[in-house]
């Protein structure tokens, strides 16, 4: 008779991966890198990065080691029971930081917002003056917010679409990690003057390079993904997802490429100079909205919305004339945004023409969304998670079509450097950016947590009333304050003088501030709601899983 | 209908769905069906309709980007050509008035009272926009910078002073300008923390405000006479020469406080204006100064 060995001799000895220790060398390579520039920066506001680049390093070499010493011999299976295997890990981080970093850049919002309707709420301090502020919003809201729901939501749909683990097994984590360690870093940067004064690109030649590294292994572990997929066909919201992933690392490089005074400094300048610098970053610009802000949540769309309808998509062939045509006429549209500049005539001309023609392409997700509901219009009564996703295409659709009317120069004179674009950008942010992302939030959590429901609808309820209130006062406030803004630029006299100067027009903007930063305080308000909501339904007993385990995958036919 | 085989060996059927009655693509993803529906005629018009319209805005308009230049379009139109017939549509608004403005001398603007109105239109739009950040929008000033809505003037109130005060500015480096300022006598050493405080006291008594209850107002007097009243004048009604305020009405630059007028005492005074000359063409800086002087006080 024999006695089979012990277990634990039975199984693979453990080595340390390959990926582990390049990872953990270039930690180490790190913390003394990072050390060494702190000791030798120009300035004290970028010695404090290199050591919050230092300490980053340090944590990140201790958790390999940790893990390493923690971790069974094998890799994590990818298939357990004839079931992926999902990694839900790294996801559950971008969900719970988007939260976060979604409230912090609300508040932000808020704090400027009054600061606008009330100036010594700027304090007379240089970190929280207006101009810090300014973007620490922008940026929380699009990059840490939406960067972070736009990263846990692609990890969950290229799995689930795939039906295939997650490719790689540190870099998932180092995407997550090594994002909001970049968000630190601009976030802080904003507050300590650190800037190179693009909008929507502020962060510095440093930071631009660590996330250059972070958004390639991003692209990485989703190509991977993908390519080891076990469906025959890619789903239409992973074409969105890749989209987004690839343009906006072509743009981020195209629009930062900028020489820095010397290592030990924060300071860089852009190679780019005059209109084509201004251009370049409008190009930029234009299409962070078009990649990030609408490819990349379309993506959202297109999972969960049919998801959470249980209907199917509403036309397969609409997808892709669509998302062809966005992705094609997007990237001309930049130059509406330096109307009646120094930009040459035909430039202004070519993206006024691409924003028109954009405008039934975008649409085409508009239509493919809401018809999606046929057959499933009775839930929204029932559902506010999924009237929550319907209003968002609701104002993605408004958005859409407000974008390429002010594209349109004669009506770009009078909406141009108003609140008027404030608005339509908040129509597009609160409305679609935000909704889509709190929708594919709340179908999420309980997914990823293995929990059987939210834990309560009716805050959901709570929270779309509260939040939709808030956005009307928001976007009519602002269409009031800039069209009365635009109309009063251009007032003659009789005689043939302005009838105002620009410190009239700012005083008449007083009540209209008001009213918007009330609309701001109460979309805070809604997603404060939500968070708490989402925090209940991860810790409460009452929304546990009946049966423990993976949640039922429903078996492709 | 296609059949496709997945890596698996699994079979997607495309099927029906029964809501719509429109088949599925036959794909299947972690529940997800596409349904086959062709494009919404109405929206297949409209995206050639955008794209029939662009190819006819680019032949009318500035367009295509050549080697040396770019299609100008068969309407001829340019940014910069719209703006100079703009330019010129308001020119002809202003009509003759603008050559008589220019031409006619601040008297003689006085005297005519068409050229007048004109003049107080414009010096109204270009004091908007330059002096209003300063001096508020209705001329009403704040503190440190003068309300331009009363008859009491630093520099002087005709239309001449007036016209020298915009034209070479206050303390701004014109060599032609107002230079006159108030010394630092606490910092500088001049005067002690007591004898500032006395003729601080003295100060507002000149316009009959309380004073320090026991302040020696003889000495004040003593030190007002030997230091402030070289520019302010023996009765404290001041100097538009020198630009030294008339302590004696209600009216304050900086504020009656006692502790104001100890930090100003202290530390000196010497509030900038800019010259406008250079910044303003000539005929705005008339229209700024008739504007000016209609404003409260004119002398």
């Amino acid at each position: 008779m024999s006695i089979s060995p012990p277990a634990e001799l039975r199984s693979v000895e453990k080595t340390m991966r390959l990926g582990e220790l390049s990872l953990l060398v270039l930690s180490v390579i790190g913390v003394f890198g990072a050390l060494f520039i702190a000791a030798k920066a120009y300035t004290p506001e970028y010695a404090f990065h290199a050591y919050v680049f230092a300490a980053a390093s340090l944590a990140s070499a201790l958790a390999v080691s940790n893990r390493y010493f923690n971790r069974p011999a094998e890799m994590p299976p990818q298939v357990i029971a004839g079931k992926p295997n999902y990694n839900y890990g790294p996801i559950k981080f971008s969900t719970i930081a988007s939260m976060f970093w979604g409230i912090a850049g609300f508040t932000v919002g808020v704090i400027i917002a009054f600061q606008l309707a009330f100036p010594w709420l700027n304090l007379d301090l240089a970190w929280t003056s207006f101009g810090r502020l300014r973007p620490l919003h922008t940026s929380a809201v699009i990059f840490a917010f939406g960067g972070n729901v736009l990263i846990a939501t692609s990890f969950y749909v290229v799995q689930r679409t795939c039906r295939a683990r997650l490719a790689g097994d540190l870099a998932p984590w180092f995407v997550v990690l090594g994002y909001n360690l970049f968000i630190v870093l601009a976030g802080t940067g904003y507050l300590l003057g650190i800037t190179q004064g693009k909008e929507y690109a502020e962060p510095e030649w440093y930071a631009d390079l660590w996330l250059t590294i972070v958004w390639v292994v991003y692209l990485l572990v989703f190509l991977g993904t993908i390519i080891k997929r076990e469906e025959p066909h890619i789903y239409v919201a992973n074409w969105f997802y890749l989209a987004f992933i690839v343009t906006i690392a072509v743009l981020h490089l195209g629009n930062n490429a900028a020489v820095p005074i010397s290592m030990f400094s924060s300071k860089s300048y852009i190679v780019w100079s005059g209109v084509q610098d201004a251009m370049i970053q409008w190009w930029y610009g234009h299409n962070a909205v078009g990649f990030f802000l609408t490819a990349g949540f379309l993506g959202i769309m297109y999972y969960f919305v049919p998801k959470r309808a249980e209907r199917p998509v509403y036309s397969y062939r609409l997808s892709i004339i669509h998302f062809w045509a966005l992705i094609f006429m997007y990237i001309w549209a930049g130059p509406h945004h330096l109307h009646y500049t120094a930009l040459p005539d035909w430039a202004q001309t070519i993206g006024m023409v691409f924003s028109i023609m954009l405008w039934m392409p975008s649409w085409g997700g508009m239509i493919n969304g809401l018809m999606t509901l046929s057959g499933a219009w009775d839930k929204l009564r029932t559902d506010p998670v999924l009237r929550m996703l319907v209003v968002s295409i609701a104002f993605y659709g408004m958005s859409t079509f407000e974008g390429p009317l002010m594209s349109i120069k004669i009506v770009n004179s009078l909406s141009h450097y108003t609140d008027w674009t404030i608005g339509h950008v908040h129509s597009g942010a609160l409305g679609w950016v935000g909704y889509v992302s709190f929708g594919a939030l709340y179908c999420m959590v309980p997914w990823i947590w293995n929990r059987s429901r939210l834990y309560s609808l009716r805050l959901v309820d709570w929270h779309f009333w509260v939040s939709t209130i808030g956005i009307v006062l928001y976007i009519t406030s602002m269409w009031v304050a800039g069209i009365l803004q635009g109309l009063m630029w251009r007032a003659y006299t009789s005689l043939g003088f302005l009838e105002y100067s620009f410190i009239e027009t700012v005083e008449r903007m007083h009540p209209y501030y008001i009213i918007r930063a009330l609309g701001g305080v109460l979309y805070l308000l809604g997603a404060v709601i939500m968070a708490w909501n989402l925090y209940k339904t991860i810790v409460s007993p009452e929304t546990e899983q009946e049966t423990v385990g993976q949640p039922a995958l429903v078996p492709a036919e | 209908m296609t059949l496709e085989t997945d890596k698996s060996g699994h079979v997607d059927h495309a099927h029906v769905d029964s809501h719509t009655g429109m088949a599925t693509t036959g794909h299947e993803w972690d529940g997800i069906r596409e349904l086959n529906t062709p494009l919404p005629r109405w929206w297949l018009t409209i995206l050639y309709m955008t794209i029939v319209w662009a190819f006819f805005y680019c032949i009318a308009y500035p367009a295509i980007p050549l080697f040396q230049t770019f299609t100008k379009g068969v309407l001829g139109w340019s940014a910069r050509g719209s703006v100079n017939e703009e330019v010129a549509e308001l020119r002809a608004q202003r009509g003759p008035m603008v050559a008589a403005l220019s031409n006619a001398s601040l008297k003689g603007i006085e005297q005519t009272p068409q050229l007048r109105n004109f003049a107080i239109a414009q010096g109204k739009a270009a004091f908007g926009d330059n002096c209003a950040p300063c001096h508020g929008a209705g001329g009403g000033g704040s503190k440190g910078f003068a309300n331009l809505n009363d008859d009491d003037w630093l520099w002087g109130g005709t239309l001449e002073q007036i016209s020298a005060t915009l034209t070479h500015g206050i303390r701004a480096g014109d060599d032609l300008g107002h230079l006159g300022a108030m010394p630092a006598f606490g910092r500088d050493g001049i005067l002690k923390a007591n004898e500032i405080s006395v003729v601080a006291d003295y100060v507002r008594s000149l316009s009959g405000l309380p004073v320090t209850t026991g302040a020696d107002l003889k000495t004040g007097a003593k030190v007002f006479a030997e230091n402030c009243a070289v520019c302010h004048a023996d009765n404290g009604k001041g100097n538009m020469e020198l630009g030294a305020p008339n302590l004696t009405d209600a009216i304050w630059l900086y504020g009656p406080e006692k502790a104001t007028i100890v930090e100003g005492l202290t530390n000196g005074r010497g509030g900038v204006m800019p010259a406008w000359a250079g910044r303003l063409d000539a005929t705005t800086i008339k229209a700024l100064t008739v504007y000016v002087h209609t404003l409260g006080g004119g002398k």
